[in-house]
């Protein structure tokens, strides 16, 4: 196949979200949806970035806090934007500040994680897509629960 | 293609059934050789499985196949009586047969098995006793197939079947059922022809008929059971019994739901069909339940195969009994308790039963008895493996523990015999005098508890000497739904499952201070006089830790300890649908699930063993022990106003005494377990090196003299910074309660008349070299 087709062809839709200053996207089909709630029963002894675990509908999901995994400031109490993805057949939920529109980007305008950002947050994106006004980070979802999920945390 | 697996499937199914089968009916046949019935059904499984590969082109498999039908034949129809070599050779013709389905399975060849062995053998025990029908026999030798129709010419089975062909008749509509009955009675006035051939000599029933009712007569045999069975029942895949739970499960919880808001708002038309969907959900939960319950029957039909093998092979006479094969349990559970179940039986009959001989002496029944009983009790199932045999010795259980490292001598010989008997499930433990390649390697009966456990059962053992031993396993009925409690703490909900529930005890911490009481600052609560060890959930589960006010404590049992758990708020008791932990979760420690509640928010289910273990409440044996031992000997004295005193002679004749609440343990060595590092005197202690402290030389009193004569070396084990040392001293003389002022070194109490010096472990100097040694180490 040409090449230059190809990247021509080679689109990505991802869905938007904020979590403090950080502008994150992630690929529309790995969302499995999108909810707000308040629930989330705490997990005594847990992994700091594991904020609890939440009733998706008749199903337990664990809730993830993006800020504390990318090391923003604490939430206020308010009610928790939820992206549910799926890891591993089981779904997991990821907490956001908000969540923005559906953006569909073309991988001209993408980039392995630029030097600018801070290494942490390296660690956890797959890269970048340049827009006019910032940098929209593609989240990274495997690294970001490997580094929640109590193993993670212990090798530290 | 497809078609092609489809039936290879189909196939390898079918067959491993149909041996399985087989392994029981061998033993029946050998308690009675000449049961013709047994003899027909293994003779069709057998036929079966060489036509079917046959079909599928396994020449290799058919072969083998077909000389133990020969054989077999033979056998059924008299010619040749069945022997024990028979019987060995049939069974390892099964055995074979199954290696050739897992070859088959992995390659869709029934190349690289070997045969030839079995061949002769089969084709020697056929000829061994050439009789005159041994003609029949070579004819069936011949690749022609020995169609069921052979079986005509032999009247033993085909009178057996004769109300059979004449009912297929019948229902066919080939003939009536006055002709049938006519023709059975010319059988029983000396007609030796088949009642097939008898009708159609009437002129009845045409030879097509006779044929057709055969060949559906030969095939409901060979599928090995019965029409009904097969028009009735049909293979479900297990994944969707499994979704089919799932969903359920999700009914219930949508179920509760619904429920508590018919709580809120209890009349009209609402509230009526809130409570049908109620009553089904419930009925179509205990349906679907009943989808995945098998009889534990599947698990002991290999059973009976298991025993008698090895009887042969050690030379013993086992009978097996089973009692309530029909008592059913949900499929992964079955699936949990095989192996463990495996492992007790072959276990009882290795080392339980007795040889004849030795029976004999006791004066016992030569042929022992293995018994297994399975039951229901209350939402659970209670299974029962009881023998006759000689017991465990429980003298060798406690020196052969000691030996192996895992108890001290002390906690060995102070241990009642309930306790002891407990010992055979510490992993690494065994107590076969020779290790056989039956059991006796070690590995075992801890990985059988373990296994157990995991299902959110338990197993006991109870043994008597001479008469025989008992395992009783309690397993769950199944894992998908559990009655539970439902606590609260720190403002959180949790729900604890029934099973480990022994009681709710309501805690007064009054005036009296009878409330929760610390001992080695670990608390505890007099139950009843007892001491119950006591955790507090409400700190432990990140709340606050509310001090002095009352609370609720709900005792469990993990294993056979009981354990009080301080609980802020008691609610009520649910059926709970049990969910994993997420992967991401998954080794939170003290949590075995979670679940949702009726109002939609999610409770975490508490993994008793888990928290017991998180707590130190069950770390280890002789721990436990060492915790019951300080409880016997704190409950002697009231723990508040008196001091228990550990009173110790050291430096010959001297008297010191030290606070029993820094003693963690007592122990004894043999002075050949003393080793010398670099500074100081150390022993190996608990898979760890723990360094001794001549306590008579730290007090100035000289150097203490132990061990060098070689006796045993007494030593208090002390905790210091998380770590033990072992005070060296000469011997324990006494524990004694006394009113103490201070408690740093040079302080003196007077004990029944003697002034004694009472010391600080923590202040002893040796300790304080240990430390800077540590340091260094570390540093390096």
């Amino acid at each position: 196949m040409n090449p230059a087709v190809h990247s021509r062809a080679s689109e990505r839709q991802l869905c938007t979200a904020r979590v403090g200053d950080l502008l994150l996207g992630l690929d529309v089909l790995s969302i499995q949806e999108v909810q707000s709630s308040n629930d989330v029963t705490v997990i005594p002894q847990s992994a700091p970035a594991i904020s609890g675990l939440i009733n998706l509908r008749g199903q337990i999901a664990t809730a993830i806090d993006l800020r504390v995994v990318f090391g923003v400031a604490p939430r206020p109490d308010s009610d928790l934007i939820q992206i549910v993805v799926r890891h591993r057949g089981e779904p997991v939920s990821l907490l956001v500040d908000e969540i923005g529109e559906v953006m569909t980007l073309n991988d001209e305008i993408f980039e392995t994680p630029p030097e600018t950002v801070d290494s942490l947050t390296r660690e956890l994106v797959t890269g970048a897509y340049k827009l006019e006004t910032e940098l929209l980070l593609t989240l990274d979802v495997d690294r970001v629960i490997a580094t929640s999920s109590p193993g993670a945390v212990s090798g530290q | 293609m497809e078609d092609i697996d489809e039936l290879l499937q189909e196939f390898l199914v079918e067959s491993h059934e149909l041996l399985d089968t087989l392994d029981e009916s061998f033993v029946l046949l050998e308690e009675n050789p000449s049961d013709s019935v047994v003899l027909g059904s293994i003779f069709r499984v057998m036929h079966t499985i060489k036509g079917t590969c046959g079909f599928l082109g396994f020449n290799n498999l058919e072969g083998l196949a077909h000389k133990a039908e020969n054989l077999l034949s033979l056998l059924r129809d008299g010619s040749l009586s069945l022997s024990t070599a028979m019987t060995d050779a049939l069974l390892a013709t099964v055995d074979r047969i199954r290696r050739f389905l897992d070859v088959i399975e992995a390659t869709q060849h029934d190349e690289g098995v070997e045969t030839a062995d079995l061949d002769a053998r089969l084709v020697a025990l056929a000829e061994g006793r050439p009789e005159p029908d041994a003609e029949t026999s070579a004819d069936a030798e011949s690749p022609a197939e020995s169609e069921p129709a052979d079986d005509l010419p032999l009247p033993a089975i085909e009178s057996a079947d004769a109300g059979r062909v004449g009912d297929l008749l019948v229902e066919a509509g080939d003939t009536s059922r006055t002709a049938v009955e006519i023709a059975a009675a010319e059988q029983q006035f000396g007609d030796q022809r088949p009642i097939g051939e008898i009708l159609v000599g009437q002129g009845d029933v045409g030879e097509a008929e006779l044929a057709a009712a055969l060949d559906l007569q030969g095939s409901a045999d060979l599928q090995g059971s019965g029409r009904n069975a097969a028009d009735s029942t049909i293979r479900v895949d297990v994944d969707l019994l499994d979704d089919l739970m799932t969903l359920v499960g999700e009914l219930v919880l949508a179920r509760n739901e619904v429920m508590q808001l018919v709580g809120v708002n209890p009349d009209g038309a609402f509230a009526v069909s809130a409570q049908r969907l109620n009553l089904i959900t419930s009925e179509l939960q205990e349906r679907v339940m009943k989808t995945r319950m098998q009889p534990i029957g599947t698990v002991w039909g290999k059973l009976p195969r298991v025993v008698r093998d090895l009887a042969h092979q050690l030379g013993k006479q086992v009978r097996l009994e089973m009692e309530g094969k029909e008592t059913e349990l949900d499929k992964s559970l079955i699936e949990a308790i095989k192996d463990p179940l495996t492992h007790i039986v072959r276990n009882t009959v290795d080392h339980g039963i007795e040889t004849p001989d030795q029976r004999r002496a006791a004066g016992k029944p030569t042929e022992g008895v293995l018994r297994l009983t399975a039951g229901h009790e209350g939402g659970q199932v209670n299974i029962e493996i009881r023998d006759d045999g000689a017991g465990i010795d429980l003298d060798r259980v406690r020196a052969k523990a000691v030996e192996s490292g895992l108890v001290s001598v002390d906690f060995a010989n102070a241990m009642s015999d309930a306790e002891a008997v407990q010992l055979v499930f510490m992993p690494g433990f065994s107590t076969a005098k020779q290790v056989t390649n039956v059991s006796g390697r070690g590995v075992g009966m801890d990985v059988v508890k373990t296994n157990i456990e995991k299902i959110g059962g338990s197993v006991e053992v109870r043994t008597s000497a001479g008469q025989g031993t008992t395992f009783k396993i309690k397993i769950p009925l199944t894992l998908a739904i559990i009655p539970a409690l439902i606590v609260g703490c720190g403002g959180r909900r949790y729900a604890i499952p029934q099973i480990n529930l022994v009681e709710l005890v309501k805690v007064d911490n009054d005036e009296r201070g009878r409330g929760i009481e610390y001992l080695h600052g670990a608390p505890v609560f007099r139950l009843r006089d007892r001491l119950l060890p006591v955790v507090d959930l409400r700190g432990r589960l990140g709340g606050s830790e509310p001090e002095g006010t009352d609370c609720d404590m709900v005792v469990l049992s993990a294993e056979d300890h009981r354990f009080g758990v301080l609980v802020d708020d008691i609610y009520e008791t649910q059926e709970i649908v049990v969910k994993p932990l997420g992967q991401v979760v998954a080794d939170a420690p003290m949590f075995s699930g979670a679940t949702i509640l009726g109002d939609g928010r999610v409770a975490l289910i508490v993994d008793v063993m888990g928290l017991a273990q998180e707590t130190r409440i069950l770390s280890g044996g002789s721990d436990a022990t060492a915790l019951r031992e300080g409880a016997a000997a704190a409950s002697l004295s009231d723990v508040d106003a008196m001091k228990s005193l550990l009173l110790l002679s050291v430096g010959q004749g001297r008297r010191v005494a030290m606070a029993l609440s820094d003693v963690a343990r007592l122990e004894e060595f043999s002075a050949s377990q003393l080793e010398m590092s670099a500074y100081r005197p150390v022993v190996q202690y608990r898979g760890e090196i723990m360094p001794l402290i001549d306590l008579a030389q730290d007090l100035g009193y000289g150097r203490a003299m132990a061990g060098d004569d070689g006796g045993p070396v007494n030593v208090v084990v002390y905790h210091h910074h998380g770590r033990d040392v072992g005070l060296l001293i000469d011997e324990v003389l006494d524990i004694v309660d006394e009113q103490v002022g201070s408690t740093g070194n040079g302080g003196t109490v007077v004990v029944s008349g003697r002034v004694t010096e009472l010391f600080d472990p923590g202040a002893l100097p040796s300790l304080a070299a240990l430390d800077r040694e540590l340091q260094l180490q570390e540093a390096q």
